[in-house]
């Protein structure tokens, strides 16, 4: 028994069933981005004034990484035109840059989250004076690393300094913080560059609440980390197809090449998808 | 028409070359969307029946409250676990906490793995590669893979039964931010559940719509396609589009639960006294949003395919061909854009305020009316017929009022003016029953008497299929019909003992407790519910016992049906059909003047 249609387009429809099928299935998946975006709106929309976070992404990474993925993209396609040529070996080299973007990209990434890990605000119950860029302020907000033991841990939070039993570390305080606004920050982020950290020394007992920059820290690095880490799976996920493809199930092109063709346009089309998400990603996460 | 000769011989070229598949080959790992529909069969209805008991074991409780559970109680009470180890009913009486359970898990179970898996998963997965005349899905090994993640995630739904704390008791809509606040770790499987759940009706829905775009036999144009195809195929758009935002706002709930975010949780939360310790600044109304968004579509998706299997034991069965196809086709597609658009209807209480309550009860309003138009034209079917009151008939001609009460009762809860009053009643709970459960699985019960033949070459017994028909039809009116009038009269939904709205018993002059003879319906419902239950053993033998003792058919179409489905070898072989078929016509050529018998098939040129 054949199912029809696998490799030849079907003559009403003009398309063959693999592309009837990623097209529905981008479909589906524009609804689950589209309701997270949608979430992110609503959420943003209604953030209550000073809780918003913003400017604490590392954006020449982004740019990078928004490049690595353009270039994925782009070389995706021309292994594609290449195969459809029958230039089976210039369809390799230009899917193994698209594989290598992936990875370079899903690497960048994770550098970028641990650094996140280890980056902290501080609540404190009474005011400490820190430095804005060139002003001097009082505040109870604090962003910074902190110092214990001479490393710089990851992950902490209110409750570990308690079962820790921590009484006091040392933190490291930025001279900026995401209640300034944008030009503020901006500001304060230039002319600090270069210039040593203040050094706080915290006790426990002074903490209203302590967070990394991780899912709990707040609403806006909730949003982050949820939609990025589902892009992150889109990219593994994808890049794996695309591998095996390009890999292992590459024998197929012997038996039979439209059908193989057809294949790699498929799994193409879904990377496609996974760039435009990005695209809409990184400048509404890393810029706005 | 007799194909039967055609298969053996075709069977056994078939087998030269081929070596016989082992038994997992064949019923765990198969490709065979035959077998595949069967397997969903078979696990939903399983479904069906614990759903079932878990609504038994609380309608006790809510017309006994806080006494023994007959019969399980005992057994209940030795497997249910609190957080701390301890046994959390070990008297065997029910306490909130399990009504909690039960009832989350009793609509969930009944909705995602009943229902749907019943009427798309198994029915659409079956019958409609039958109906178009396509050899498989467009995708078998796709369909495969969704009946998997589909078992994977129906067992870790059972499986949180077992947990220390037991499953999710947030109720099947798991309002934040309760469902995050409770302490125990139930909610956390119902989210990973829900995800394998919706992963794999995603993968189906691709895999459905796919097939019918591209796997039509030749002449099968798409006004020529049954109206069962046609709504499976409105069905798949909806699970398509609607199940991905609840998939996007169950990540989001799965993170509150687990990671600690705020997506649901707004600020200055209080938990048991105390300032949650999260960082705030979420809705508890985007959670609802995201819900209804796929939760109003859903109910369509309940209905859909149910209507489908209506319309083809109707024409059938009256030996006409459908009044108005065009009508129904039309309805079902506007149905299907409109349901996007009416979510709100389920959250007038949440002060969204005039201009969009407006918005939302006139597309509650438009949108039944294509419902209208379907039951209107099944009606008119029926007008001239020669009925044939076949078993499957039967269920279907009583699905008709039965949806019609339903969808009836609906319209007042889409007004805004009286849904203030019916909101979170019973009122409510009878007006999606009515649609549902004599609806729904009335159409259901249709199918399975219909087809029966077709998957097993034996007819189901005629004698209990209408015993089987008479007891649910009694019994299902005699279970939701009061509910009418205790929601009416103020009834909360989701009580486990009736809470204030009982307090009259104990104070005779409270204000604004129920009067006894509200109170007292409910022991009438807990024995309907048992009758119901009773109705179901003929069923549940017949199918068993009919698929080895069954009277054998003597053709391959038993039913002298026009679809193609019917003209397939029985049961069909891997592949469907001896040679490629080609559709000459109309599908429901049923009693034209001058043709040799009272029906043409689809397939006679
Ligand atoms: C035909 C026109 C229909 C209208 C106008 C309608 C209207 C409504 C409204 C306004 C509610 C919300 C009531 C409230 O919570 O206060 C509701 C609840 C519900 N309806 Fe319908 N409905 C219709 C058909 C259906 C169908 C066909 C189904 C399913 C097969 C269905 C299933 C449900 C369910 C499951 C709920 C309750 C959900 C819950 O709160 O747990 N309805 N309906
Ligand atoms: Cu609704």
């Amino acid at each position: 028994m054949d199912i029809p249609y696998t490799s030849k387009p079907r003559p009403d429809t003009g398309i063959y069933n693999a592309k009837v099928g990623i097209w529905l299935f981008l479909a589906s998946e524009v609804m689950l981005f589209g309701a997270l975006f949608s979430a992110y709106i609503l959420l943003r929309v209604g953030a209550p004034e000073g809780t918003w976070v913003h400017g604490m992404l590392n954006i020449p990474i982004g740019t990078f990484n928004t490049f690595v993925l353009i270039t994925s993209s782009v070389t995706v396609v021309l292994g594609w035109a290449a195969l459809q040529l029958g230039n089976f070996q210039k369809y390799k080299f230009y899917q193994a840059i698209t594989i290598l973007c992936a990875l370079g990209f899903m690497g960048i990434k994770s550098f970028e989250y641990a650094d996140k890990f280890k980056h902290y605000e501080v609540w404190l119950k009474n005011p400490v004076t820190v430095m804005h860029g060139d002003k001097e302020v009082q505040t109870n907000r604090v962003l910074g690393h902190i110092e214990y033991d001479g490393k710089h841990p990851y992950f902490w939070n209110t409750r570990t300094l308690r079962e820790k039993g921590i009484e006091g570390f040392k933190f490291e305080a930025d001279p900026y913080h995401y209640t300034l606004s944008p030009k503020e920050l901006a500001h304060a982020k230039s002319v600090s560059k270069g210039k040593p950290h203040v050094v706080l020394d915290i006790k426990t007992a002074d903490v209203e609440r302590l967070s990394a920059f991780v899912p709990s820290h707040s609403t806006y690095f909730a949003v982050y980390f949820t939609l990025t880490a589902l892009h992150g799976l889109h990219v593994l996920g994808g890049a794996l197809v695309i591998f095996y493809i390009w890999g292992p199930g590459a024998k197929m092109w012997k038996s039979d090449p439209l059908r193989y063709t057809n294949r790699v346009e498929v799994s193409g089309l879904f990377w496609h998808f996974v760039d435009l998400v990005w695209i809409f990603l990184f400048p509404i996460i890393y810029l706005l | 028409m007799q194909a039967t000769t055609h298969t053996a011989a075709h069977h056994g070229a078939h087998e030269a070359h081929h070596h016989e598949p082992s038994f997992l080959q064949k019923y765990v790992f198969s490709t065979d969307h035959k077998v595949i529909g069967i397997q969903y069969g078979l696990t939903s209805l399983g479904f069906l029946l614990f759903g079932f008991l878990l609504m038994l074991c609380m309608r006790w409780q809510i017309a006994h409250p806080g006494e023994t559970i007959p019969v399980v109680g005992k057994l209940l009470g030795s497997i249910l676990r609190n957080m701390d180890g301890s046994l959390m009913m070990p008297d065997g009486k029910m306490t909130y906490d399990v009504y909690n359970i039960f009832g989350a898990m009793h609509g969930t179970i009944m909705v995602f793995l009943a229902i749907v898996p019943l009427a798309f998963g198994a029915f659409g997965n079956y019958v409609t590669p039958l109906m178009i005349g396509a050899p498989d899905m467009a995708f078998p090994r796709l369909n495969m893979a969704s009946y998997h993640v589909f078992l994977l995630g129906g067992i870790v739904m059972f499986a949180s039964f077992f947990i220390p704390g037991s499953a999710a008791q947030s109720g099947w809509t798991s309002y934040s931010p309760l469902a995050t606040t409770v302490t125990t770790h139930g909610q956390a499987y119902w989210l990973v559940g829900m995800v394998l759940l919706i992963t794999s009706s995603l993968l189906g829905a691709v895999n459905f719509i796919a097939t019918i775009i591209q796997l039509r036999a030749p002449g099968m144009t798409w006004m020529r396609l049954p109206f069962f195809v046609w709504a499976q195929f409105v069905t798949g758009f909806l699970l398509l589009l609607a199940f991905p935002p609840l998939e996007a706002a169950g990540i989001m709930q799965l993170m509150d639960n687990v990671f600690g975010t705020s997506f649901f949780l707004p600020t200055g939360l209080a938990v048991g006294g105390r300032i949650a310790d999260a960082s705030g600044g979420g809705s508890p109304l985007l959670w609802q949003h995201l819900f209804w968004f796929l939760a109003h579509p859903e109910v369509y998706v309940l209905i859909l395919p149910g209507m489908g299997i209506v319309a083809e034991v109707i024409a059938n069965n009256t030996r006409k061909s459908l009044w108005g196809y065009k009508s129904l086709v039309f309805s079902a597609l506007a149905i299907g854009f409109i349901s996007f658009i009416v979510w709100a209807h389920h959250m007038y209480l949440t002060g969204m305020g005039t201009k969009i309550s407006a918005f939302f009860q006139t597309t509650t309003m438009i949108i039944s009316i294509p419902s209208v138009i379907i039951l209107t034209c099944l009606f008119i079917s029926l007008w001239g017929g020669s009925i044939r009151f076949t078993t499957p008939m039967l269920f279907a001609l009583a699905f008709l009022p039965m949806f019609g009460i339903g969808g009836l009762t609906g319209l007042p809860l889409g007004f805004a003016a009286s849904d203030i009053h019916l909101h979170d009643t019973y009122y409510v709970i009878a007006h999606f029953h009515y649609v549902v459960a004599p609806g729904t699985i009335f159409a259901l019960f249709a199918g399975i008497y219909y087809w029966f033949p077709k998957m097993t070459g034996r007819m189901m017994s005629e004698f209990w299929g209408k015993v089987h028909f008479i007891g649910s039809f009694i019994f299902m009116n005699v279970v939701f019909q009061p509910m009418f009038a205790q929601g009416m009269a103020g009834m909360i939904r989701r009580m486990a003992d009736g809470g204030l709205n009982y307090s009259k018993i104990s104070h005779p002059d409270a204000i604004g407790g129920l009067d006894k003879i509200y109170i007292d319906l409910h022991t009438v419902i807990l024995w309907g519910a048992v009758g119901l239950a009773i109705s179901q053993i003929p069923f549940i033998v017949n199918l068993f016992v009919s698929i080895k003792k069954g009277k054998k058919v003597t053709s391959d179409n038993p039913w002298e049906a026009t679809t193609l489905d019917w003209q397939t070898p029985t049961p069909p072989p891997h592949g469907n059909f001896t040679k490629e078929p080609v559709a000459h016509r109309n599908p429901y050529d049923y009693s034209l003047p001058g043709a040799a018998k009272d029906f043409t098939p689809q397939n006679q040129p």
